[in-house]
């Protein structure tokens, strides 16, 4: 798939402790500025600021209800913020639809799985092919000639991720009947079938044992540093966030209150507070 | 040998070696000649059947081997094979063959440990596997492993973080081989001629119920021999298709897979993952199948649980055809008489039950279907027969390339493993066991002399290890493992594995171990198999949270004390052993497993190592206490270790009745 970003992420994910030699490889793809969004009075964010580089690992991390999802929302054109701008590929956008922001290359999975659940694993996964399907209905109606081909096409790049993601065994298998498990790595092909340059996962790990989370985590560093694709994701688990991010950056209540490597991240007062609470003086 | 003893012989004539076409390579070659467009392998990958036809097989063994020679392969070095059915090792093994190296294929699950055995026991200097699992096992050991240099594998999948300067991926190999072959053009046929038929082909380790495994040395003109003489006798031919998913390590797969396919110019496909075997079965629809019983169980078991769970009309119909099959489907295979409303009736269900369900299974198209390496059931046996599969039994081993004894069509019996293949001499020794003579015969067990000459009498006859008989029809029919085979302390004849295989017919018995050499009754241990006594229980509203609850519910003994019963039951009506019922029994609380070493990477029982480990439990069922608490070690599929540990009940079977009723 996207092998041109490759090299250069994978000698920069090895080392991932200086943030200035970092930001002398990386390229920004994603820049949000000064986000607010507010749903009547309640304030989801609030002057949120922070960037994703190019081949990266980014993690938003923050306790329930610090507006992580609504960030990925943000990010995915499915909320409109109220002030701020957000910078992609160096264009900068406001208000776009999800439907541009996939066609601009930003996939997602999500919190609760939203697969067909009465299609099979293949047909879902052909669904992230959908928008790159150039031909109209009237060719896909006859199923002949060049829509054909185009289907061809298409399913061949589903197959390979089928095979990435090993899942041949359930590739005719109804999602309805599958396990959780198996639906999360079925959304997580859905959104690689799609090709894009920025993955969105929002909390790709919930819910799962532990054999379920070593294999996702697996798949997303094998994402990552095989198709250099760039991942945000959202995670409660801070064992896998710290082992798999480059940088993370913690929200609660709406406010950016760190960003950084994990290891800083980590020994922040700020984000200790936020996760285990203060007592009031 | 002693004249007075019986030997039993086929009628057919063996096959000859072909001095032109002595080797595999030199096989691949005719097929090139002979056929060179006809298809040869097939893999799945990517969703599609992509296949290759013989040219083409012959130019990518080609490739390998001149790669293979340019990283510095020569003459007599064994090269490790490890990994599933790929074409790509299947090729290897080719190319090994050609310039004149070892292919030593090693299981693909074994453990880093056992690995690490085999390739300091050969020698290995050259190890190509299918992908990074095997890599990392090998990577373990590779400093204990002096003579091992290079690593070759076929996924890249997850390698690119891996920097030691040994690996290689087979592509850079085949690449490699494109140079290597236009500077040096004629390096792979002179390479190729250099070959003879007494060479050695390959060697096979032993799984090893006892010991160490032992490497079995097979020259081509064995195997070559061998393949084509059982081909002879089954009429296997070109148009014939198989699918190759048994480990390449075993003899079965790389007679059946490789040998007669080279032999005989025959398809060989492989599936796209273990998990997806019967999807790409039914797709595939083979003519030529091999597989261990407890393969046949396993898709028995799964059918009657889908029947169980279907509507009622169905279920009536499935029970009212099966019960025609039952009784009119054997003889029809066998070409016998039937009456013209059984035959009709036969054909109205093939429409409606057999036809369908054998086309579920993948078994429409099957002109040959084998089950070798253990008993089978009968019932399962009949099963597969009354739907008009042409299942049959065959007896072999490594030793002897794979084929001793094959059933003939229409001499299909459920209790023998029928007569001799071409070329193959069979004799039951005074002590009962079973020995044979055949083209097929290995050279040696490599650096073994001992065990060779133990097996192997100057003569040529090779002890099998198994007792038998051979009946008067010239059929053979096999007991036990003669070394098994022991008495009670009231000197009745005892054979564990006869009464284990019937406690085995039991689908809810998964394995079961009997004691009883030298003690004063027969006890078993019981392994419950977890989809079918599941099932059992769902469906009779029992709640259980894991195997090991499961294995201590009272209803689950009643359940198997019911099927010990009924083997009791058998065992009373079979002269000599009906003094080995059994007496007490318990289910053990945890599966048994190959990485705990409790069975062969067959899934044999390691019976010896069982008594060993479980010492407690075996006193415990020779003693009065109806409970035993017990710790034992169990091995996770990563190689972590636990613990386990179980208080288990043992049952007293009451067989008073059973007796009185003798």
């Amino acid at each position: 798939m996207n092998e041109t970003a490759a090299p250069s992420n994978e000698e920069t994910n090895k080392n991932g402790s200086s943030d200035l030699e970092k930001n002398t490889t990386f390229e920004t793809l994603l820049e949000v500025h000064n986000i607010s969004l507010s749903f009547g009075g309640v304030h989801a964010l609030d002057e949120v600021s922070f960037d994703i580089r190019k081949g990266e690992i980014r993690a938003i991390i923050g306790p329930n209800g610090a507006g992580k999802s609504s960030m990925l929302n943000v990010i995915n054109g499915f909320y409109h913020p109220q002030k701020g701008s957000i910078t992609y590929k160096g264009n900068e956008r406001k208000k776009m639809s999800p439907q541009v922001a996939a066609s601009q290359g930003i996939a997602r999975t999500f919190q609760n799985i939203a697969l067909f659940r009465g299609m099979t694993t293949l047909d879902n996964i052909m669904t992230g092919r959908n928008l790159k399907m150039k031909k109209g209905i009237f060719w896909q109606m006859l199923h002949w000639g060049p829509a054909r081909n185009e289907e061809i096409h298409h399913r061949e790049i589903a197959e390979h991720v089928i095979d990435f993601l090993e899942i041949e065994p359930i590739r005719k298998t109804p999602v309805g009947r599958l396990p959780y498990g198996l639906q999360k790595r079925v959304e997580l092909g859905r959104a690689l079938a799609a090709q894009p340059d920025l993955l969105l996962l929002d909390e790709p790990m919930a819910g799962m044992n532990v054999e379920e989370k070593e294999d996702m985590c697996r798949f997303i560093i094998d994402v990552n540093e095989e198709f250099g694709t760039t991942i945000a994701l959202i995670e409660h688990d801070m064992g896998v966030v710290m082992d798999l991010s480059d940088r993370v950056v913690v929200l609660n209540y709406g406010k950016k209150i760190a960003d950084g490597t994990p290891d800083f991240v980590r020994a922040d007062q700020g984000v200790v507070d936020a996760y285990l609470g203060v007592s009031e003086k | 040998m002693a004249q007075t003893r019986k030997i039993v012989t086929s009628d057919k004539v063996s096959a000859t070696l072909d001095r032109e076409f002595d080797t595999f390579p030199k096989l691949l070659e005719r097929n090139v000649i002979k056929r060179p467009k006809r298809t040869a392998m097939r893999e799945k990958d990517f969703g599609i059947w992509q296949s290759w036809n013989w040219e083409e097989v012959s130019l990518q063994v080609k490739l390998i081997a001149c790669g293979l020679a340019s990283l510095g392969l020569s003459r007599g070095d064994p090269v490790a094979i490890i990994g599933d059915n790929r074409p790509r090792l299947y090729w290897t093994i080719a190319a090994v063959q050609a310039l004149g190296g070892i292919p030593i294929p090693m299981y693909q699950d074994a453990v880093a440990d056992e690995i690490k055995f085999l390739l300091g026991h050969a020698l290995v200097r050259f190890a190509v596997v299918e992908d990074q699992e095997q890599i990392d096992k090998l990577l373990s050991v590779f400093d204990d492993c002096p003579n091992l240099e290079f690593i070759v594998y076929d996924q890249p999948r997850g390698m690119r973080n891996y920097i030691e300067p040994y690996l290689y991926h087979i592509e850079d190999v085949i690449n490699k081989g494109k140079e290597f072959n236009k500077s040096k053009s004629s390096f792979f046929s002179d390479e190729v001629s250099k070959g003879k038929g007494t060479d050695t082909a390959i060697i096979l380790y032993t799984s090893g119920t006892t010991g160490e495994p032992k490497g079995v040395v097979l020259t081509h003109e064995a195997i070559y021999l061998t393949s084509v003489n059982a081909a002879d006798q089954e009429a296997i031919n070109e148009n014939d298709e198989c699918l190759a998913y048994l480990p390449m390590a075993w003899a079965g797969d790389h007679v059946l897979s490789y040998a007669q396919s080279y032999a005989v110019g025959f398809c060989v496909s492989c599936p796209e993952s273990s998990e997806t075997l019967l999807n790409d079965l039914r797709e595939l629809g083979p003519t030529y199948f091999f597989a261990p019983p407890r393969i046949y169980e396993n898709v028995l078991t799964s059918v009657m649980i889908r029947i169980a769970d279907s509507s009622k009309v169905k279920r009536k119909m499935f029970d009212f055809f099966m019960n025609v099959a039952r009784r009119n489907g054997s003889d029809i295979l066998d070409k016998k008489q039937v009456s013209v409303i059984n035959r009709l009736l036969y054909f109205l269900g093939e429409i409606i039950v057999y036809g369908p369900l054998k086309n579920t299974l993948g078994l429409s198209r099957i002109r040959n279907a084998y089950t070798a390496g253990e008993a089978i059931g009968p019932d399962i046996f009949r099963f597969y027969r009354s739907l008009g599969i042409n299942l049959k039994q065959l007896y072999g081993s490594t030793e002897a390339s794979v084929f001793i004894t094959a059933q003939p069509n229409g001499e299909v019996k459920p209790d023998t493993v029928g007569v001799p293949t071409p070329g193959v001499e069979i004799t039951v020794s005074d002590k009962g066991e079973v020995m044979f003579r055949s083209p097929g015969v290995f050279k040696e067990y490599f650096k073994n002399p001992e065990a060779t000459l133990e097996t192997k009498t100057p003569d040529g006859w090779v002890r099998t290890g198994d007792a038998g008989l051979v009946g008067d029809d010239g059929h053979l029919r096999i007991i036990d493992r003669a070394k098994d085979v022991g008495r009670l302390s009231d000197a009745t004849l005892f054979a564990p594995k006869f009464i284990e295989n019937k406690l085995k017919f039991f689908s809810h018995i998964k394995e079961a171990v009997a004691f009883g050499d030298k003690r004063e009754f027969c006890a078993v241990i019981v392994n419950i198999d977890l989809e079918a006594v599941g099932n059992w229980a769902e469906r009779n509203g029992i709640t259980y949270s894991s195997y090991q609850e499961l294995a201590s519910l009272p209803r689950i003994y009643d359940l198997i004390q019911e099927e010990i019963e009924q083997v009791n039951d058998e065992l009373s009506k079979e002269a000599d052993l009906a003094g080995a019922q059994i007496k007490r029994f318990l289910i053990l609380h945890k599966e048994l497993h190959a990485d705990d070493g409790e069975l062969t990477r067959t899934r044999k029982i390691k019976r010896g190592f069982i008594a060993e480990k479980y010492n407690l439990l075996v006193d415990a069922l020779y003693a009065e206490d109806d409970h035993c608490k017990i710790t034992t070690e169990l091995t996770f599929e990563d190689g972590r270790k636990g613990m386990v540990s179980a208080d288990l009940i043992i049952r007293t079977i009451n067989n008073s009745n059973k007796l009185a009723a003798e």
